[in-house]
């Protein structure tokens, strides 16, 4: 097994694909890590292998992605499946599982190419089993074209919600309604942005044939819902929301849920990068350059890691950040920078069109940054919000003090599901805003990896151990 | 600059050192104000492993720690909070017959000096004791007494009490600056003027640099220590486990998690008030729990810290009056085990300011003891 690599990217979706691609044509060296087996990302999860059916049933986009997976091929490219990667050092050591035997790789140049993860989306009875993302929906639907138990309901907000229920209709899987949450106000914030996005109409189109699509199969489609409960005993029975002032009721065996996709930020949360909060897209994301620099030498990030513009725009800025690895290893001069770096911009400004018109529509809303008392938001330890709450009238200012009040962020996921609505939550109590807050300081290991792993581990850093003075 | 405050007594550092001086000082009945650069608990006192533990403490440690234990098992009386302590015993494993026999020999020079807190027992009890320890440990030394806590719990709980009783504390307002005046000290911190006759330096880490703006700045090292956790496991141990022959402290909670720790050190930023885990300490650690618990091989580790602790080159504390001022007090570098001592170096330290004295032996601990360490730099393991 290899323990040194030229440039190391970190997950093999369309970013780490693109960067991957032109690093590879210049002639660099290139190992790609992925978490999956197979590379292709959550966008195109199990493209390599899905049948003309499976393809037919998740649309063209999906199929597209294919085309992506020939870099796999080239000279100088190799692709690590089912690699955890728990570690990231300045020094660009990278510290990954496979298999649970924990592996070493010191690369020269580092591509973070994390991705987008679902929002949590927090409400009484959520975490009862039955309901589960829309974003996990979809991947039984790609990996084994899996559909959940009828009756369901799909509920939130963000385009994911539509393109599942159009895959789902095109399965033949029946879907009892539609339950969204997009606050009204946010139509009214979105259309100043409607002229910009019809210049880069393709999403908005795709968008408006999605619904045209649910609405033909007669799904019912409740608007501006408020007040999500999920109810059941020991799994999900029914939804129940409020809309118009009149409260619903929806029997239901499974619960899809849905508010949008944030970063993935566990890599450049470890590297202490300063992160900015994005108030349309209500996350954070890390502080770049225009090639994804971080400020670390040698580290970029590209892909929705950087902040959510979607696939088609990872793939340019997996490119910038390939440019800006070949530039820094002086394998293109600064001309050639330039111009390329000018190309890839262009698209990418194409690619963005549409964002702001799509940001302003589906920002979250607040009941999810900010549920009601008696939700569990840290899944891992059951602590409530209405907990934080109390943590934070004892004074608590923040989600490291947060911990050592009631746990919420120690379990196994690591803050994942709860991060963001703990900062959220104490930030809205104390009156303050998120930025000041803050986030959970995260440290490897960044996944949970066990003792033996640990123990067997080759560790290759001299500076490592316990020497003070080293 | 606000107006100047006018408390009974300035403490730099609201960790568990500060925070005890405070308490016991407005037990007294002073005004005593805490200036806390973070928040109280922000480094080592709230992120510690929580030992509370008399077993193998440095000789010149053993009085303050047996008063100390004294303190823990009626904790509740003095800050109204049980501060999550447990009497769940420490144990130190010896995994060799001359493991055994060091730990035999320290057994015998603790009980010359008139303590019999440790005691050393055979394979046979340890295994009642600990029936999932690795059969190769041949015996071990234990103080049944001992126990573990919460750290940050503990933090609060002296800070509550600290409140209630009068004591001002002052998060986010790092010292700007100290000088000596007629009668007192005058600080400037946070953006606020204070002055009072008594200054008291509990910085932690941070301590020997407070020491420098009086002019008697001690060695002190900066280090990062770590510890691990693991996921829920059913419940295989009771005591807190250390290991005579390796680095090791382990404990098992309640909720069935297990840290792991024993001095391996991360690496310490204590400028950007940072510290960062290192892969090849947690190998050890890793490495020495694997060896004596084979079972938790495929246990999983959920997370990892680190954090800021200041250690002096003999390994125990710079407690007592300042040399180069009058009026100012240390208390101070710690160096790994500072927690268990926190309710008597509070109290000590009023002692010394209410009435000139104290009834422990604190001469080992003074600030001015470090000029062979000037001389040969060597710095010794902590305890």
């Amino acid at each position: 097994m290899r323990t040194e690599t030229q440039i190391a990217i970190i997950g093999a979706g369309p970013a780490g694909l693109a960067a991957a691609d032109l690093l590879a044509e210049a002639g660099c060296e290139v190992t790609l890590l992925d978490e999956q087996p197979a590379a292709g990302g959550q966008i195109y999860r199990g493209i390599a292998s899905a049948n003309a059916e499976r393809l037919r049933v998740l649309g063209t986009d999906y199929a597209a992605g294919r085309k992506l997976l020939g870099v796999l091929d080239r000279p100088g490219v190799t692709f690590i499946g089912g690699a955890t990667v728990w570690e990231v050092t300045r020094e660009r050591r990278i510290s990954y599982s496979v298999g649970g035997t924990a592996r070493s790789l010191a690369a020269r140049r580092v591509i973070a190419c994390t991705g987008a993860t679902e929002r949590p989306m927090p409400f009484p009875g959520w975490t009862l089993p039955g309901v589960m993302t829309v974003g996990a929906g979809q991947i039984l639907l790609k990996t084994s074209g899996l559909l959940p138990p009828a009756p369901l309901v799909l509920a939130g907000s963000g385009p994911l919600l539509y393109l599942l229920a159009a895959q789902y209709l095109a399965a033949g899987q029946a879907i009892s309604a539609i339950v969204e949450t997009t606050p009204g106000g946010n139509w009214r914030n979105a259309l100043r942005h409607l002229p910009g996005a019809l210049i880069g109409n393709r999403y908005l189109r795709k968008g408006l044939m999605l619904l045209a699509r649910i609405r033909r199969a007669g799904v019912a489609h409740y608007r501006g819902a408020t007040g999500l409960r999920a109810e059941g005993t020991s799994r999900v029975e029914a939804l129940t929301f409020t809309v118009r002032g009149r409260t619903r009721r929806l029997p239901c065996a499974t619960l899809l849920i849905h508010t949008g996709v944030m970063p993935n930020l566990q890599i450049t949360r470890s590297l202490n990068l300063v992160h900015d909060w994005d108030a349309l897209q209500q996350c954070w994301r890390p502080q770049l350059d225009d090639w994804g620099g971080t400020g670390i030498d040698g580290i970029h990030v590209a892909g929705d890691g950087g902040g959510i513009a979607g696939a088609e725009a990872a793939v340019h800025s997996g490119r910038l950040a390939a440019i800006g690895c070949l530039a820094a290893l002086e394998l293109i001069g600064p001309e050639d920078r330039e111009r390329r770096t000018a190309a890839e911009r262009r698209a990418l400004r194409a690619q963005n069109r549409a964002r702001p018109f799509l940001d302003a529509l589906y920002t979250p809303a607040p009941e999810f940054l900010d549920p009601p008392d008696e939700t569990i938001v840290c899944r891992c330890e059951e602590v409530t919000a209405g907990k934080i709450r109390e943590f934070v009238d004892l004074g608590c200012l923040g989600p490291n003090q947060a911990k050592s009040f009631g746990r919420p962020g120690m379990g196994p996921c690591q803050g994942r599901y709860c991060g963001i609505t703990v900062s959220a939550i104490i930030a809205a109590r104390r009156r303050v805003s998120i930025d000041e807050v803050g986030y959970y300081r995260i440290r490897p290991p960044l996944k949970p990896i066990t003792l033996g792993e640990l123990a067997a581990m080759d560790v290759l850093d001299e500076s490592d151990g316990d020497d003070p003075d080293a | 600059m606000a107006t100047t405050r006018m408390p009974d007594a300035i403490i730099i550092g609201g960790g568990l050192h500060g925070l005890s001086a405070a308490l016991h000082l407005a037990r007294a009945g002073l005004k005593p104000l805490v200036l806390e650069k973070d928040y109280p608990g922000r480094h080592a006192s709230g992120v510690n492993a929580g030992g509370v533990r008399r077993l193998g403490r440095d000789f010149a440690e053993i009085p303050l720690s047996v008063e100390a234990m004294r303190l823990w098992h009626g904790i509740a009386d003095i800050v109204g909070d049980d501060c999550g302590f447990i009497r769940c015993g420490q144990v130190k494993v010896a995994e060799t017959e001359a493991e055994l026999q060091i730990l035999r020999d320290r057994a015998a020079q603790v009980a010359v000096l008139g303590f019999d807190h440790e005691e050393i027992i055979g394979r046979e009890e340890l295994l009642r004791i600990v029936p999932a320890i690795s059969e190769r440990c041949v015996g071990a030394m234990i103080c049944r007494a001992d126990g573990a806590a919460n750290p940050f719990r503990t933090v609060m709980a002296f800070r509550r009490r600290a409140v209630e009783l009068g004591a001002d504390i002052r998060s986010g307002s790092p010292v700007a600056h100290i000088e000596r005046r007629a009668g007192g000290w005058s600080v400037e911190a946070g953006g606020a003027r204070f002055q009072a006759s008594v200054l008291v330096n509990a910085a932690g880490a941070w301590g020997s640099q407070i020491a420098g703006l009086l002019g008697e700045a001690p060695p002190l090292r900066i280090d990062a220590p770590m510890l691990m956790i693991t996921e829920p496991v059913a419940p295989f141990l009771t005591p807190v486990l250390g290991a005579e022959g390796r680095k090791l402290s382990f404990k098992q909670f309640e909720n069935g998690t297990v840290l792991i720790g024993g001095g391996h050190r991360g690496k310490a930023e204590p400028g950007l008030n940072l510290a960062d885990t290192r892969l090849g300490g947690l190998r050890q650690s890793a490495a020495t729990v694997v060896a004596l618990f084979p079972q938790l091989r495929a246990t999983r580790i959920v997370r990892a810290w680190a954090g800021i602790e200041g250690v002096t080159p003999d390994g125990i504390p710079v407690l007592g009056p300042s040399v180069a001022s009058e009026g100012a007090y240390h208390s101070f570098g710690y160096s790994y085990h500072g927690f268990q001592l926190g309710p008597v170096t509070g109290r000590i330290i009023a002692d010394l300011i209410l009435h000139g004295v104290t009834d422990l032996p604190i001469a080992p601990f003074r600030i001015d003891r470090f000029s062979e360490f000037h001389r040969t730099g060597a710095w010794r393991e902590p305890a």
